[in-house]
């Protein structure tokens, strides 16, 4: 057990996996020579060689289809998005291709992409999208986010483990401002399991990635209120026991994530709750989510953007006077 | 300009052999013409007869094309054929009672019931099923060649588009990986010249399409899409210079399209001059023809054959006639994938 980056649970947990299992490679744009855009893979090509870290044309439909091709024939690939943004580019190959090949012809299509994704630093409309809810949409991909650096090991872990094309969004602003106990060992985290940040009575917030931390944030300043937050780990499958139980439990619920509101998975989230613990709730479901924009550019615009703590301490707020 | 190599037509009996191909093989590859072409008109039957949902395509017009490919590929290589390659399927070894199956949208269907018409593939043939999205399969047949290629296997992919397909992004991001890559692989354009109803000089404005390989580092051949043998002799060239390491090759095969689009579709756009000239190179008839000029195949060699794909068809259309239709509890299984479904060849 050591104190790790997030970066360095998912490079950690890369190289594990790429030393055990030979069927393990990875590929994308600059993960050889340069180590990925954010270094996730930096030593990787000194120690596996150029053909299993495979820097490949910018070419993000021949990533993903190639992965897909290489997974038909026995491989596991870990194929990288250089941002989570690109992936619209290799849709098709996702969405057409390999979602569906198990339900249709029995054929599975063990995949993973790596994502970077999420805002904070300016990237602007092309370099800070979340997109995951697009993506749970589609039967037949998973669609996990970590947010601590043992869960950015354990899921990745199971990831390339799954039988499935598995869309790892990891984000960019956990890379390297969150610290954290990564055991040495290899370890799994299971797909469409929630962990519990923290455990609370009064209110509950359903969130994931980096807006766990904003939810943390808010609810120490909020001394007379006790706060549950439910991080979700994974999007598709989710942890819809989990999260009927601690709205049962706390009565009251925020739903917090950093991709745009209209259609985001905190909907599908919220509209659960209400089909199945109506009873249980002492106040409406509430959201809290980036507006219907794309993401902007400037960073007074992009922390309008973004929840901010401040956000999230007046939706709770807003919640417990109900 | 053109830039590809236009291939000769096949030549003596003693070319044949020189490529691999025994008597008995040629005559292999007639019976799978014969079958194809037989499990299409059949479905077209059914179709009129109601028997078939949604939409029906045949290949007619390209069955030399895709029983040519097919016989030249080894037993451990792979391919992603498509709508207009039956012929594929047949020569693989794909029983055709399944494949009425999967016209009806039968429990017995390889998609058994979950997806129609060539939709389909039996991956321990070698095969994997195409989507609509043309050419979405042909970087998927470079990705199989990568895994090949990391794991120092002597194996080849084929991948197959069309010349309406060849305008889209995926062919070329798979095209130039696998160049760059110099990868096992080989590129089969069945240019068929009517993508839907767009003639090529709406398509594409080099001469040829084999014309592009250049433009990724490899070799493009033309060759005519109806001469099964010919087929057959490049693309066999192009597969074992692939397996040895020599990297891709982009095979135009020229042929047209006998029929619509689809079913539904007459194809009052094509000239009808073009469709007789064309009918005078019927794949079917020049290989009998050739077969009878070459290997003296008898009448009692032809009668036999005619009778054996009759019988085939008959008893295929029989038995998936009597196959039950899907259980609608099936619908919602198998979206995601299990550990046991790794179970198979690829994977082991």
């Amino acid at each position: 057990m050591a104190e790790k980056t997030y970066l360095q649970a998912i490079s950690d947990g890369l190289r594990q996996e790429m030393r055990r299992d030979q069927r393990v490679f990875c590929l994308g744009e600059d993960v050889g020579v340069y180590g990925g855009a954010f270094k996730v893979t930096l030593g990787f090509q000194e120690e596996f060689g150029p053909w299993r870290v495979l820097d490949t044309p910018l070419s993000e439909t021949a990533i993903v289809a190639g992965a897909t091709g290489a997974a038909i024939m026995g491989m596991r690939p870990v194929a990288e998005m250089q941002f989570a943004d690109f992936v619209s580019c290799a849709w098709d190959h996702l969405v057409t291709v390999a979602a569906k090949q198990r339900w249709r012809v029995g054929t599975p299509v063990p995949i993973v992409l790596r994502l970077p994704s999420g805002g904070g630093f300016s990237g602007g409309p092309f370099h800070s999208q979340n997109p995951e809810s697009s993506f749970a949409h589609i039967p037949g991909l998973k669609c996990v986010c970590p947010a601590t650096p043992e869960d950015a090991k354990g899921l990745l872990i199971s990831a390339i483990e799954d039988p499935n094309p598995v869309l790892y969004f990891e984000h960019k602003h956990l890379y390297r401002r969150i610290k954290g106990e990564v055991p040495d060992e290899r370890y799994t985290t299971p797909i469409g399991k929630a962990r519990i940040h923290q455990e609370g009575e009064d209110v509950s917030v359903i969130t994931w990635g980096a807006m766990v931390y904003t939810a943390a944030e808010a609810a120490k300043q909020l001394d007379d209120l006790s706060v549950e937050i439910v991080d979700l780990r994974s999007i598709m499958p989710w942890d819809k026991e989990a999260v009927l139980a601690s709205a049962r439990k706390t009565s009251k619920v925020l739903v917090l994530h950093e991709d745009t509101r209209s259609g985001g998975f905190g909907g599908e989230i919220a509209a659960t709750i209400g089909e199945e613990a109506f009873e249980d709730l002492d106040a409406p479901v509430k959201r809290i989510a980036a507006p219907d924009t794309p993401v902007p550019f400037s960073p007074v615009l992009e922390k309008a953007f973004i929840p901010q703590v401040d956000d999230v301490v007046a939706g709770l707020r807003e919640l417990a006077e109900y | 300009m053109a830039i590809a190599r236009v291939a000769e037509p096949s030549g003596s009996l003693q070319d044949a052999k020189e490529w691999g191909l025994d008597r008995e093989d040629l005559l292999q590859m007639y019976r799978n013409m014969l079958v194809t072409r037989g499990v299409e008109e059949r479905g077209h039957i059914l179709y009129r007869q109601g028997k078939i949902p949604g939409s029906f395509y045949t290949g007619r017009g390209n069955e030399a094309s895709a029983v040519g490919v097919a016989t030249a590929m080894g037993p451990d290589d792979v391919g992603t054929p498509l709508h207009r390659d039956m012929g594929v399927h047949i020569t693989r070894g794909v029983e055709p009672w399944r494949i009425f199956a999967q016209y009806m949208g039968r429990a017995d269907g390889p998609t058994r019931g979950k997806d129609g018409n060539v939709h389909m593939a039996d991956h321990r043939l070698g095969l994997i099923a195409m989507v609509s999205h043309l050419p979405a399969m042909l970087p998927v047949a470079v990705g199989c060649a990568l895994a090949f290629r990391i794991r120092e296997e002597k194996r080849v992919a084929v991948g197959w588009f069309g010349e309406g397909a060849a305008a889209r992004g995926d062919a070329h991001e798979g095209m130039n990986f696998a160049g760059v890559r110099r990868l096992p692989v080989v590129f089969i354009c069945d240019n068929n010249q009517w993508a839907y109803s767009t003639p090529t000089h709406l398509g594409y404005a080099v001469e040829h399409l084999a014309d592009r390989a250049a433009a990724y580092g490899f070799e493009g051949v033309v060759v005519d899409g109806t001469d099964v043998l010919a087929v057959y002799r490049e693309t066999k060239r192009a597969i074992e210079k692939a397996r040895e390491g020599g990297g891709p090759t982009l095979i135009e095969s020229q042929t047209l399209r006998m029929e619509g689009h689809a079913v539904h579709d007459d194809a009052f756009y094509v000239p009808k001059e073009l469709f007789e000239r064309w009918a005078e190179r019927d794949p079917i008839e020049r290989l009998r023809t050739w077969l009878r000029d070459n290997v003296d195949m008898s009448d009692d060699e032809e009668d036999e054959i005619t009778s054996y794909v009759k019988k085939l068809l008959n008893d295929a259309l029989h038995r998936a006639e009597e196959s039950p239709l899907p259980e609608v509890s099936t619908l919602t299984e198998g979206v995601y994938a299990t550990p046991e479904d790794l179970d198979t060849p690829h994977h082991k």
